[in-house]
C-alpha cells in the first residue's frame, strides 16, 4: 500500500485521540485517549520501518531487505514506546485512584478546583 | 451472482484486509469517544487494539503484533477495567460539557488532521514509496532480538530501571497513611 494511506490512517487515529482528550471530562477516558494516540504513533513507526521505494521486481526487494536491516530501528522504538506506556499507565492509574480516594470524583473540572 | 460481475480494478486480498482493518480501527476509536459507559469505552479500545495488531501482522511485524496484544489489550486494559470497577463508575455520573465545547473540540481535532494530511499530500520524499506488505525479514523475532541485545542493550537495561522506578512510584502513591 502507498505509504500515504498509512500516514492518513495514523493521523486520523491520532486526531480522534486529541478530540477525546479535549472533549471528555472523565479522567479515565482521557487517559485511554492518550493510549490511543500512542498506538497511532506506533502504527506509523512500524509502517515507516517497512517503507521501500516502489520497484518492479519483488525479488530485488527481498534481497535488499535480507541484506540490510535498515528499517528495524522503527520496530525497536515501538518496543520501547510500549515499555514507557506500560510504566506510565501504572503510575497514572495510581494517581487517579488516589485523587478519587480524596475527592470521590474523577471529573477533571472538579479536580481543577484543587488549585484554590 | 455478484462475483461474476467483472470489476475494473482488482483488489487483492491484502488490500481488502487493509481497508477492512482500517475501517474497524476508525469505527472502534470513534465509539471509544461516543460511549457513555466507561466499560464500553474500554471494550471498544480493545477492539481498536485488535485492528491495529491486524495491521502489524499485515506488515509482517509479528513480534510487535503479539506484544501489542499481550501488553496493551492484555495488561493495560485489564488495569483500566480494575480501576473502573474499583470506582464503581456509572454512566450517569459523568457530567456533560456544553454543546459548544464539544463542537469546538471536534473542530480543533479536525483542523489538526487537515494540517497533518496536507503536509503529507504534497511531500516530494513520499511519492512512490510503499509500505511492504506480507514479506520482509525485519519483523521476525530473531532479527529483532539480534538488534535489541547488541545495539540497543543499554536502553534495554535502562528500561528495567524505569520499570523498577514506576513500580516503586505506584506503590508509594497508593499507600494509605
Amino acid at each position: 500500500m502507498p505509504i500515504q494511506y498509512y500516514i492518513a490512517l495514523s493521523a486520523t487515529l491520532f486526531c480522534i485521540g486529541v478530540v477525546g482528550v479535549l472533549t471528555r471530562r472523565n479522567a479515565i477516558i482521557i487517559f485511554m485517549c492518550i493510549e490511543l494516540m500512542l498506538n497511532a504513533v506506533n502504527l506509523m513507526l512500524v509502517a515507516f520501518s517497512k517503507m521501500q521505494p516502489l520497484v518492479a521486481s519483488a525479488s530485488g526487494n527481498a534481497a535488499a531487505n535480507n541484506a540490510l536491516q535498515t528499517g528495524i530501528d522503527g520496530q525497536i522504538f515501538v518496543f520501547f514506546i510500549m515499555v514507557v506506556a506500560a510504566a506510565e499507565v501504572s503510575v497514572g492509574l495510581a494517581i487517579i485512584v488516589m485523587m478519587y480516594r480524596n475527592t470521590h470524583s474523577v471529573d477533571v473540572n472538579f479536580l481543577n478546583r484543587l488549585k484554590n | 451472482m455478484i462475483f461474476d460481475i467483472k470489476r475494473t480494478t482488482e483488489m487483492s486480498i491484502t488490500e481488502i484486509l487493509f481497508w477492512f482493518l482500517s475501517a474497524l480501527a476508525l469505527v472502534s476509536a470513534i465509539m471509544v469517544l461516543i460511549s457513555k459507559n466507561p466499560v464500553h469505552s474500554v471494550l471498544w479500545l480493545i477492539a481498536t487494539f485488535f485492528a491495529i495488531s491486524g495491521h502489524y501482522i499485515l506488515l509482517n511485524a509479528q513480534f510487535i503484533a503479539i506484544v501489542n496484544l499481550i501488553v496493551y489489550a492484555g495488561a493495560i486494559m485489564v488495569l483500566f477495567l480494575f480501576v473502573i470497577m474499583l470506582m464503581n463508575l456509572d454512566a450517569a455520573i459523568e457530567p456533560k460539557r456544553s454543546m459548544w465545547m464539544k463542537f469546538a473540540g471536534v473542530i480543533s481535532g479536525g483542523l489538526l488532521l487537515a494540517v497533518l494530511l496536507s503536509v503529507v499530500r504534497t511531500s516530494v520524499d513520499l511519492t512512490n514509496k510503499t509500505a511492504q506488505l506480507n514479506t520482509g525479514e525485519i519483523g521476525l523475532i530473531k532479527n529483532l532480538g539480534n538488534v535489541l541485545f547488541t545495539q540497543y542493550a543499554v536502553p534495554f537495561e535502562i528500561s528495567s530501571v524505569l520499570f523498577l522506578s514506576a513500580m516503586v512510584g505506584a506503590v508509594v502513591i497508593g499507600k494509605r497513611n
